[in-house]
């Protein structure tokens, strides 16, 4: 097709088409009442556009597009000053928490701190609306408003990380104090060697975390994997402090990269399951308040903020996962709306049963509070419900695949075939190939991955049956 | 898998990882696999013989028309149809159809390369050609329009003219060249643009089926390079590179050199993409617009007149900007960036 370079510049080229379906999703988007997918960045980039004379000679002056009074943030791709910039931010949280009714009042949650400028905004502003709530209780006649709890947990992966001993140690230092210079309510810190999901001994716990990352060969696999045990820690401090809702940073620009990444690694039917607001597939049910906030967003805030980031523990990704931050990071230079066009496009995928908080029947419901409370639409259909899960990415299986179950039931009678329901992407870049380092591989699990695997096996036994019934020699109920 | 597995099992004696027997010829792009160069005709030929039957993707007696343009992929795809059409006896009529976009010095060449596949595997072609179609040659509506928005007239007539050639053919069904590349990068464009109606239908193995010619992929699941490099290069096919004059430069988009560097790193990468495309939990009710029919020339279109019409309208009143700047507001941004997401069909004349 004729098409130069330069030529194609503004048109659809051949994918014309394309354009149309375009015009309609977005139309179809604006019509929700929502509107905080869009970020801060991109409305403003977007507007910039439309309107692009008036808002350049605004620009230029440099003042704020939307207060008109103060100057507009220094940075290409801001033109709000940093009290409006801030106001939409938190607005945009805000937003979130209070429609999907993330955080309720008798909540206590436990916040992923990693020191990241993510989960460093998600501290700030959960921190903020507590202080919120604590004020409120304060000023109200009726003293019977409780306030939320909030914690903070630290993954500590010192033992497998490159970093110097001294430096991890100033870095956890910084983080102590980052916690404890938080207005009250206090919050607790939670410093958790990743080890401890193994074994009580943390020399012993290293050694098998060690061993266990050692049998990886997929250097994808093996940073996956490392993720998976980051969530087991995390619901394990959740589960042993009694918290009731554990509250991750990823943003958008994270969700981006996970689209890509679960699309490029097969899994594209798990997908939805992991980009939702709540993800209740866990003993601790997980929220995700900044998902539609950008990377560059959260960075900015820290920055203009003075909060305290610590890049140092955040390492460059390698593997499939280093090219598909590298390949999102350049769509969203060239195009600033890309990220959210991306978490849109998985957000219209259908989202698991698990993706709303289990229905709890408390009285809490009149309360102010919960006034917003927008039901998440699902329907409670509940012979859905009962999905495969990945034993080690905890992932639904897609009914289909669980056809290759026959093969590996076909030709391993021992405990190691309890991985047959791992996910194909598992078993590709995580699982050990032979079977006799399987066994290897199965031993040194953490036994929450080991007890979440049986659990699963106890439970859907009687589908898997009969899925594979036709594939079974004898009635052995050993078997699986 | 990863190499140095495929190594490991290949054992001693450096032989075909398949037959076990001769001189390994080739790693072989999707699994890594050593193999030989008969071995290597055998599974590509295999599989997508094992394609065509697990997809049903033709039945007996069927007329096929078979989208040449000359390029790598349409060559090959003539060539292995009409192979396996011989060896399983599919009972298929198969037909070559080209177009003529009118570009000269470039269309010229490739339809002769067209025209050289038609004695070799017996072919009976059929060429349709911008002029007659339109009144319009590409190199006419190029001096109208200049070099930009060009591509919107190409590819909109380009599908028509496929669809009418089709049907002067009396064929039942057209069969094209997109491989395995193609439609994992149409995924991950698609999810790049947020289009989820063409999302949960680009995967399907064969399209248009409630329309006047079904179209189907017998390459679905072939790698590129595959078919570029390996299969074209040993077995000689005689193919055309189509590179568009128009696009001196042939331009290859981000999603298509991101998929690149992910085979690099994990060959079944390609095939990962295209099962996430199939398993994407899409709800039925997410629809294309309501297919009617263009009230001037009779072919499908959700509008009142077809995209050709609207473009044809344009040139004829010398308003060649008609139907093209469509697209305002919101999608300001997609168009300045429409250049990183073309997809390779935009810088070559491959269909
Ligand atoms: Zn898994
Ligand atoms: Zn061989």
């Amino acid at each position: 097709m004729a098409c130069a370079a330069a030529a194609c510049h503004e048109n659809g080229c051949c994918k014309d088409e394309d354009d149309e379906g375009l015009v309609l999703s977005t139309k179809k988007r604006t019509a929700e009442p929502t509107i905080k997918t869009n970020s801060v960045l991109v409305a403003t980039a977007s507007s910039n556009t439309i309107t692009s004379s008036t808002e350049d000679s605004e620009h230029r002056h440099g003042l704020c597009v939307k207060c008109k009074v103060d100057a507009a943030l220094a940075g290409d791709e801001c033109n709000l000053c940093f009290g409006c910039f801030r106001a939409s931010l938190f607005g945009k949280f805000k937003v979130t928490v209070t429609t999907k009714d993330l955080i309720s009042p008798t909540d206590n949650v436990l916040i992923a701190f990693s020191g990241g400028p993510s989960s460093r905004v998600a501290l700030q502003f959960v921190h903020e609306i507590q202080q919120k709530a604590q004020r409120n209780l304060d000023a109200s006649r009726d003293k019977s408003y409780p306030v939320f709890g909030v914690g903070a947990a630290f993954i500590d992966e010192s033992a497998i990380s490159s970093i110097s001993s001294h430096e991890f140690e100033q870095a956890i230092q910084d983080i102590r104090l980052i916690v404890s210079s938080l207005a009250p309510p206090a919050k607790e810190l939670h410093i958790a060697p990743i080890g401890n999901i193994f074994s009580l001994d943390p020399n012993d716990g290293t050694e098998r975390l060690k061993e266990l990352l050692h049998t990886i060969n997929d250097v994808t696999g093996k940073e996956d994997f490392l993720q998976h045990l980051r969530m087991i820690s995390l619901q394990k401090i959740a589960s042993d402090h009694g918290y009731t809702k554990l509250v991750l940073g990823s943003c958008a620009s994270r969700i981006a990269c996970h689209v890509i990444s679960a699309t490029v690694k097969g899994q594209g039917y798990s997908l939805p399951a992991d980009i939702q607001y709540v993800d209740a597939r866990w003993e601790v049910p997980v929220v995700l308040p900044l998902r539609d906030c950008l990377a560059q967003e959260l960075k900015m805030l820290c920055h203009h903020e003075g909060l305290k980031t610590l890049e140092l523990l955040d390492g460059p990704r390698s593997g499939i996962n280093g090219l598909v931050s590298s390949f999102v990071t350049l769509l969203q230079e060239e195009n600033p709306s890309r990220q959210p066009t991306i978490v849109r496009t998985a957000e219209k995928l259908t989202p698991f049963n698990f993706n709303r908080l289990p229905e709890i029947d408390d009285s809490s419901n009149h309360l102010p509070f919960r006034r917003r409370h927008k039901k998440l639409n699902f329907k409670s259909d509940e012979s859905n419900t009962s999905e495969f899960f990945c034993q080690i990415c905890n992932s639904p299986i897609k009914n289909s695949d669980l056809e290759s179950l026959r093969s590996i039931l076909g030709h391993s009678e021992t405990g190691a075939n309890i991985f047959g329901s791992s996910c194909s992407s598992c078993q590709f870049q995580i699982l050990p190939k032979e079977p006799s380092s399987m066994e290897h591989f199965y031993s040194l699990l953490p036994k929450s991955m080991v007890a979440r695997a049986r659990e699963g096996i106890c439970c859907n036994q009687d589908r898997l049956r009969e899925q594979i019934k036709d594939c079974l020699l004898s009635d052995d109920e050993e078997g699986i | 898998m990863d190499e140095a597995e495929v190594k490991s099992k290949k054992g001693p004696g450096r032989l075909c990882y398949i037959c076990n027997q001769k001189k390994p010829a080739l790693k072989r792009p999707k699994t890594l696999e050593q193999i030989c160069k008969e071995c290597f005709y055998a599974v590509f030929e295999e599989e997508i013989h094992r394609v065509i039957v697990d997809n049903q993707l033709f039945k007996p007696g069927e007329r096929i028309a078979i989208g040449a343009s000359g390029g790598k992929d349409s060559t090959v795809l003539a060539y292995v149809l009409s192979e396996l059409n011989r060896r399983h006896n599919y009972g298929l009529d198969l037909f070559l159809l080209s177009v003529d976009e009118g570009i000269t010095g470039y269309r010229d060449d490739s339809l002769e390369t067209v025209k050289r596949n038609e004695i070799q595997y017996g072919l009976p072609l059929k060429v349709v050609s911008y002029k007659d179609l339109y009144g319009w040659t590409m190199d006419e509506i190029v001096k109208m329009i200049g070099l930009k928005n060009n591509c919107t007239f190409c590819g909109v007539f380009r599908r028509q003219a496929l669809d009418r050639g089709a049907a002067l053919l009396k064929v039942d069904k057209l069969a094209t060249g997109h491989n395995a590349d193609d439609i994992a990068e149409t995924i991950l464009l698609n999810i790049l643009r947020g289009d989820i109606a063409r999302l949960s239908r680009c995967t399907s193995i064969t399209t248009g089926e409630d329309g006047p010619i079904p179209r189907c992929k017998p390459f679905k699941y072939t790698y590129e390079k595959e078919i570029i490099f390996t299969y074209a290069y040993f077995k000689r096919l005689d193919y055309f590179s189509t590179e568009c004059i128009y696009s001196p430069n042939a331009y290859r988009g981000f999603a298509r050199e991101f998929i690149k560097d992910l085979e690099r790193i994990r060959p079944r990468a390609i095939l990962d993409i295209i099962k996430s495309g199939e398993n994407f939990r899409i709800s039925t009710s997410t629809k294309m617009p309501e297919q009617g029919t263009c009230e001037r020339c009779g072919y499908i279109s959700s509008q009142k007149w077809c995209k050709a019409c609207v473009l044809l309208e344009g040139l004829n009143r010398g308003l060649p900007k008609l139907g093209i700047g469509r697209t305002r507001g919101p999608l300001g941004i997609e168009q300045r960036t429409q250049r990183s997401m073309q997809s390779k069909q935009c810088g070559t004349l491959d269909f």
